[in-house]
């Protein structure tokens, strides 16, 4: 129960300190230490959740299980790493004159509350709360990505505002449905939004109310996760904010959106007795890859290249959970963590890379293997894992999707395929030249934090070589939760 | 309307004034007239939640009529107001399509609205049901108003009378929600605003001007 207070106390004790400290100069480092507590504490309910199983608490607000504890862990995680990244990105950014004193704090500050929202998002057992603090998430947000308040960022910051507010009102009012069918069987009163109680008699919810709320909810949290035809705001979003807030929106934020649905869908599903909630979740997730990966090769942006990447990671997820079962949702599982670990490592890759080129034009960044080596690799490899080159994790995850398509649901596997080889075609031949082109810059001697970079991709190749047994035990727990 | 409580009857006229609150709101070219629209919608519903509350007894509600009232009528809108003021805009505008044409896409958004909301109302056994179909409307209503307008002030005032129409609908299908996820929406919607008047000044000193049609450069580029 104390890790629990803890994860969701700390980032919030950490904005209201930024918020007072944010623009001395070693705030960066206090927002450091606010998210390597936060990831310690996540790391001892991680611990805790392994050895004794889930868990509820104070009063069944909080709900702890294998899947939403995986999801605590490595938001916590990437939290933290990404904070590490933050800490010189935003000195120079600043050394640039792109940052006054009020919008450094204005970050800091953010940033803690950013994560504090997500996690509350991730350990809330009642519904109408992890509206709340999935709208809250957006809201933090919406200042950052207007950070820079040029007339671009402020354009992509009222988009992202308007349509995550649309779309979300749309999910709240499925919230409603929902509390509808529950209240007719739990009663009134807060019980009845639950995720627990709801769970133990999803059989006898409503199934029409259900499959309708189901539609609201899909559409609204869809419209997080940047499903298309709802993925307008996510390019603009990722592209205009500053890259550690693209490397979490896209690494973490999506993450904790598509859990929303997930979680929505072991209802539905039960209670409908119908395979309506998988279509639904396959069709977009199906959509999603294939508009994505057409799309990517028109970027000229380097940012926007990613985010549009992003969403075809995410569709790839959304197809996976919508197949179900136990093979598909653990690679759903597999593919959220190593597509997260992976994004945020090629954005913080991509931030220095920018930042010596002074721009994010395509075009304009060429030949990072001579102008900073370690830049240049972590890049080049970062983009090959996404693409899901052996042996990284994110192939072992793509495969097991794959395979399982090709059982379950033959009629999509062609369009996955072309899907990948498509985007695989327009990112490699987008980012060969960036790494290995000719260029005449000069070197620029600024310090960069890459070490977040080769840690993550570390991970993802161990991932891919060999899932540790208590990982595997974790997913594997997880994947029958959610059916 | 025989057999059916009087204070029933009350909450269904309240929710026809909500309706035609959301259509003068939609036809409404002057942003000061727009805010007051968005006031009085809000005491409609301020009043039906309280009727809802001494009707059935639901002693929670009283305590959301409360909130909806300080927050809808009296705070949302001085902030507007303050807003308007402090950023000197009085103009009229102009919507995408003209005034009948989206006053008749609204009558079929109400007919649409009432008939996705006929197998929920049979379902629920609240006195109120009948008004969901309404709630669903006003909430289609005010989707249409922020489609339709280019600038930034009424795009948000049909945002907030959208959070109305969804707290109609829960209030008329449910009772309303649990305290503390209302007080969650409640706080979203109080910071989503505040967060919008620092935008609006950040555009405003950005382009000189509150028009839409200056954020409308971020495109997919043509090949």
């Amino acid at each position: 129960m104390i890790e629990v207070v803890l994860i969701l106390t700390l980032p919030l004790v950490g904005a209201a300190v930024l918020a007072l400290i944010g623009e001395r100069d070693y705030a960066p480092e206090v927002n450091v230490a606010a998210s390597l507590c936060t990831f310690v504490a996540a790391a001892a309910l991680t611990a805790r959740v392994i050895s004794s199983g889930p868990m509820l608490v104070l009063d069944r607000l909080f709900f702890v299980d294998p899947f939403n504890v995986f999801l605590v862990a490595l938001t916590a995680f990437v939290g933290f790493t990404t904070s590490l990244f933050s800490r010189p990105y935003m000195r120079i950014e600043r050394a640039h004159g792109r940052l006054s004193t009020g919008r450094l704090r204005l970050y800091h500050s953010m940033y803690q509350l950013f994560n504090f929202t997500m996690l509350l998002a991730l350990l809330t057992n009642n519904m109408g709360i992890l509206w709340v603090a999935l709208e809250g998430a957006t809201l933090a947000t919406v200042l950052l990505v207007s950070l820079y308040r040029t007339p671009a960022s402020l354009e992509a910051a009222w988009k992202y505002f308007i349509l995550c507010g649309v779309g979300i009102a749309q999910a709240l009012f499925g919230t409603i449905l929902l509390y509808f069918a529950a209240e007719k069987v739990l009663g009134a009163g807060g019980g009845a939004l639950l995720w627990t109680e709801l769970n133990s008699v999803k059989g006898d919810l409503e199934p029409t109310v259900l499959s309708l709320a189901f539609v609201f909810l899909l559409v609204g949290y869809g419209t997080k996760v940047g499903l298309v035809p709802l993925h307008n705001w996510l390019p603009d979003a990722h592209a205009e904010g500053p890259t550690p807030v693209s490397a979490v929106l896209s690494g973490l934020l999506l993450n904790v959106a598509l859990y929303a649905v997930v979680r929505c869908k072991v209802l539905v599903e039960a209670s409908a007795q119908t395979s309506f909630a998988k279509e639904l979740m396959m069709g977009f997730g199906l959509l999603s890859v294939v508009v994505a990966a057409f799309l990517l090769s028109r970027q000229k942006d380097i940012k926007r290249l990613f985010a549009y990447s992003s969403i075809e990671h995410m569709g790839i997820i959304t197809f996976a959970f919508g197949m179900g079962g136990p093979v598909a949702n653990f690679a759903g599982m597999l593919h959220m963590t190593v597509h997260s670990l992976t994004k945020s490592a090629i954005f913080f890759a991509v931030g220095h890379a920018t930042q010596k080129a002074g721009t994010q034009l395509i075009d304009g960044i060429r030949g990072l293997i001579t102008l900073s080596p370690m830049i240049g690799w972590a890049l080049a490899l970062g983009a090959l894992a996404i693409l899901g080159m052996p042996p990284f994790g994110v192939f072992a995850s793509e495969f097991l999707i794959l395979t399982t398509a090709i059982r379950d649901q033959p009629w999509a596997t062609p369009f996955l395929l072309i899907a990948l080889g498509i985007a695989f075609a327009a990112v490699f031949s987008k980012v060969q030249p960036m790494v290995f082109g000719e260029t005449n810059a000069q070197r620029l001697p600024e310090r960069t934090a890459l070490i977040p970079v080769f840690v993550h991709l570390g991970l993802v190749l161990m991932l891919g070589l060999w899932i540790p047994p208590y990982l595997a035990e974790w997913y594997r727990q997880a994947a029958r939760l959610i059916g | 309307m025989a057999g059916v409580p009087l204070y029933a009857q009350f909450i269904n006229l309240l929710a026809a004034i909500l309706l035609l609150l959301a259509f003068a709101m939609l036809a409404q070219r002057r942003v000061l007239t727009l805010i007051d629209l968005f006031a009085a919608q809000g005491l409609a519903l301020a009043i039906s939640t309280g009727v809802v509350a001494y009707g059935t007894s639901q002693p929670h509600l009283y305590f959301s009529t409360v909130l909806t009232f300080a927050l809808k009528v009296i705070l949302l809108p001085w902030i507007l107001h303050r807003l308007i003021r402090r950023l000197d805009v009085r103009w009229e505008f102009e919507g995408l399509i003209n005034i009948p044409t989206t006053m008749l896409i609204g009558i079929v958004l109400v007919v649409f609205s009432f008939n996705l909301a006929l197998p929920i109302s049979q379902l629920a056994s609240t006195v109120t049901r009948s008004t969901l179909g309404i709630a669903m409307a006003s909430v289609m209503l005010s989707f249409l108003m922020m489609i339709t307008r280019r600038k930034a002030i009424p795009q948000v005032i049909g945002f907030l009378a959208m959070e109305n129409g969804l707290f109609f609908a829960a209030t008329s299908a449910t009772y309303g929600m649990p305290m503390v996820v209302e007080l969650g929406i409640a706080l979203d919607v109080l910071v989503g605003m505040l967060i919008l008047g620092v935008f609006f000044f950040q555009i405003r000193e950005q382009f000189d001007s509150l028009d839409l049609r200056h954020l409308e450069k971020l495109k997919e580029p043509d090949q």
